[in-house]
């Protein structure tokens, strides 16, 4: 994935000396292993600060919403597929948007290459082709890129950008034969109370701190329903009703908008697996509705319209 | 009173004594990650952690604490009053706290424990609570303890100071509340030659891994407003999606909103962890929000810890650089480069 670093750095240069747009929207190299931050170019001067590798799975099209200047964005098929969301929600115009897509071949856990580095600490990680070389004091070990995707990546089957300007490089094959939901139907298999216990196990880690909303391109909402004080529909403790309530309003508003980018569970300083939400409705939204969100530019989604054959197996 | 030792082997009846008179909050494995815990069983402190990943201010200042509880009951003559929740202020030891995090403690004494203003529970916790150290042999990569006045071995903040010299721990006692804490406990020997000299390397060797890595003190010389005007927050503030990570994991973060949950004709008081970087935080009942833009939140949250405070504490910054925003920021925002850019003498544009 580094060889759209060169990429990036010369369609950034191009783009902000034609005056073509105002602004470029990439990564920088992160100050710690496995981390990149987001980064605003604003002129050819900081072009060579631009950085790419397995660690930007942050996702882009957060960071668009509300821009009034001609920007261009770096987009994994994610992110794409995020900013037809934005395009089909009104966030964003397209012509105001340049975007750099980028075929993706899938972002790094860090959790699982931190849980197997079994407490020793990396100091530095250097990404070479299919393989992570990492090391810290007295240690050094190699990871296999594939075997360490994020498990969003690992299951994707949009790698490629569905919308772009131009493409940082060729395209990828995509995953052909992925079954998305095998965790989603041991959960659907559960017992009411069964069910119930695994997702207070699920959240009991939470801290309401909102990286996962916050990371999520999704939630754009001017007051979030849980920040509303007039009235205060959410409480603001940590007791399991209030952060199950959080955590599945906020999963109901994803619903056929869900591009499962994985940005909220990257976010989650507290390991919490919260797409599992996201994925029940993202599967749900599937079988009834066949509709994937953000795949196809000029489709309305499911929710907002409606249709005299929609299925509505729901109403009782 | 001269440092004691005891083998390895034997740490664990220490822990055990301690229990027996105190409740013990030690570094327990949880999920992924350590935190602060009661513990029940001796072998449940893990004091070979290298941190917890919530620093252990939640131990003083909950994240969501019932302060107070109330009746709403028409006839009930006591309706409305007032009455302070239960809440266990038993003794209680923490063993294994890191110096940063017991230094920032005492960062935190200013606000909630002032000559005019004294928040009764933080006192009494303070107050019950002895802190039993244990000194950071191999600092992170994120740590940067020494270049703000504290340090893998600092003893600013504890009563008692361990050190895991290998085959045992040393104890440097520090405090009255120290020796009552050691008196319970027994097994302890004198420390010989060689773990002192050994104990003397893994402090050098520690302190020298952290090195300086900025120099802070140009911040305190530079005028205010300068600061506040600066361009590079432009920059900075870019990555940041406002989220509470960096407040909610920081030891030195003490800001707390009060709200009243009824339910029924019963209402709770409850204090509960804020975070600058929420909009929510300065919204004023007018519905003007003096810090309504992202830029505006992510300032305050660095100047408020490298600027304001040392300004009108003259107590060195309200970060002991523990690390934990470095680390687990979602969108990599570093504390220690933001540090670079405040106290950089040319603030030019990047």
């Amino acid at each position: 994935m580094r060889e759209y670093t060169e990429r990036i750095r010369e369609a950034a240069k191009r783009l902000l000396s034609e005056q073509r747009v105002d602004t470029v929207i990439g990564f920088r190299r992160g100050t710690v292993p496995f981390m990149n931050e987001p980064f605003l170019v604003k002129s050819v001067d900081q072009v060579d600060q631009l950085y790419w590798d397995s660690n930007c799975g942050i996702n882009l099209a957060n960071y668009l919403p509300k821009r009034t200047d001609r920007v261009a964005v770096v987009a994994k098929g994610c992110d794409s597929r995020n900013i037809v969301v934005h395009l089909l929600e009104n966030q964003i115009n397209r012509d105001q948007l340049y975007i750099l897509g980028a075929p993706c071949r899938g972002m790094v856990d860090k959790r699982r290459m931190m849980a197997d580095l079994k407490g020793k600490e990396p100091l530095h990680a250097e990404e070479n082709g299919k393989e992570i070389k990492v090391s810290g004091r007295g240690f050094q070990v190699t990871f296999d890129r594939q075997t360490y995707l994020q498990s969003n990546c690992a299951i994707c089957t949009h790698r490629n950008p569905v919308v772009y300007d131009e493409l940082l490089g060729d395209p990828v094959e995509e995953q052909q034969g992925v079954d998305r939901y095998p965790d989603v139907r041991r959960i659907e298999a559960m017992s009411v109370d069964e069910r119930w216990r695994y997702f207070q196990e699920l959240i009991a880690p939470c801290i309401r701190c909102y990286a996962c909303r916050n990371a999520c391109p999704l939630c754009y909402c001017p007051t979030c329903f849980v920040d509303e004080s007039r009235p205060q529909w959410v409480g603001k403790t940590i007791d399991p009703t209030d952060t199950l309530t959080f955590h599945f309003l906020r999963a109901y508003h994803m619903a056929g908008r869900c591009t499962d980018c994985g940005s909220c569970e990257r976010a989650c300083p507290v390991g919490i697996e919260v797409r599992k939400f996201t994925k029940k409705l993202e599967k749900e939204v599937k079988e009834l509705y066949g509709y994937e969100a953000g795949v196809i530019p000029d489709q309305r989604p499911p929710l907002d319209t409606f249709k005299p054959g929609d299925p509505e197996p729901f109403i009782k | 009173m001269s440092d004691i030792y005891i083998s390895r082997g034997k740490f664990p009846e220490i822990t055990g004594q301690l229990m027996a008179r105190y409740r013990v909050y030690a570094p327990v494995l949880k999920g992924e990650y350590h935190e602060f815990a009661e513990i029940e069983k001796t072998e449940e402190a893990d004091l070979g952690y290298q941190n917890t990943r919530l620093s252990p201010k939640g131990l003083f200042h909950p994240h969501a604490e019932r302060m107070f509880e109330y009746s709403l009951v028409k006839d009930d003559p006591q309706a409305g009053i007032l009455k302070e929740a239960p809440k266990d202020f038993s003794p209680r030891v923490v063993l294994g706290i890191r110096p940063c995090d017991a230094k920032a403690f005492q960062l935190d004494d200013v606000n909630f424990d002032t000559t005019a203003y004294q928040d009764p529970w933080w006192v009494r916790r303070r107050q019950t609570t002895t802190l039993i150290g244990l000194a950071c042999n191999e600092p992170c990569g994120t740590c940067f303890c020494t270049s703000l006045g504290t340090g893998p071995f600092d003893t600013a903040g504890l009563d008692v100071l361990l050190v895991d010299t290998g085959e045992g721990y040393t104890a440097q006692v520090l405090t009255q509340k120290g020796k009552d804490v050691v008196g319970i406990t027994s097994g302890w020997e004198s420390v010989s030659r060689a773990v002192s000299e050994k104990m003397e390397g893994l402090r050098k060797s520690a302190e020298d891994s952290l090195g300086r890595q900025f120099d802070f003190d140009p911040i305190k010389q530079k005028d205010m407003l300068e600061l506040f005007n600066a361009s590079f927050w432009d920059e900075v503030q870019f990555a940041c999606i406002n989220c509470g990570t960096c407040t909610f994991l920081c030891p030195t973060c003490w800001c707390f909103d009060i709200q009243d949950e009824v339910w029924g004709d019963k209402g709770d008081r409850i204090r509960l962890w804020d975070s600058c970087m929420f909009p929510l935080f300065t919204f004023h009942g007018s519905g003007h929000n003096p810090r309504n833009q992202k830029l505006q939140r992510v300032r305050q949250r660095f100047m408020h810890k490298l600027k304001y405070y040392p300004d009108k504490y003259h107590n060195g910054a309200a970060c002991v650089g523990c690390g934990r925003c470095v680390k687990f920021c979602p969108v990599n925002i570093d504390i220690r480069e933001v540090v670079r850019r405040m106290s950089a003498t040319c603030v030019c544009p990047a």
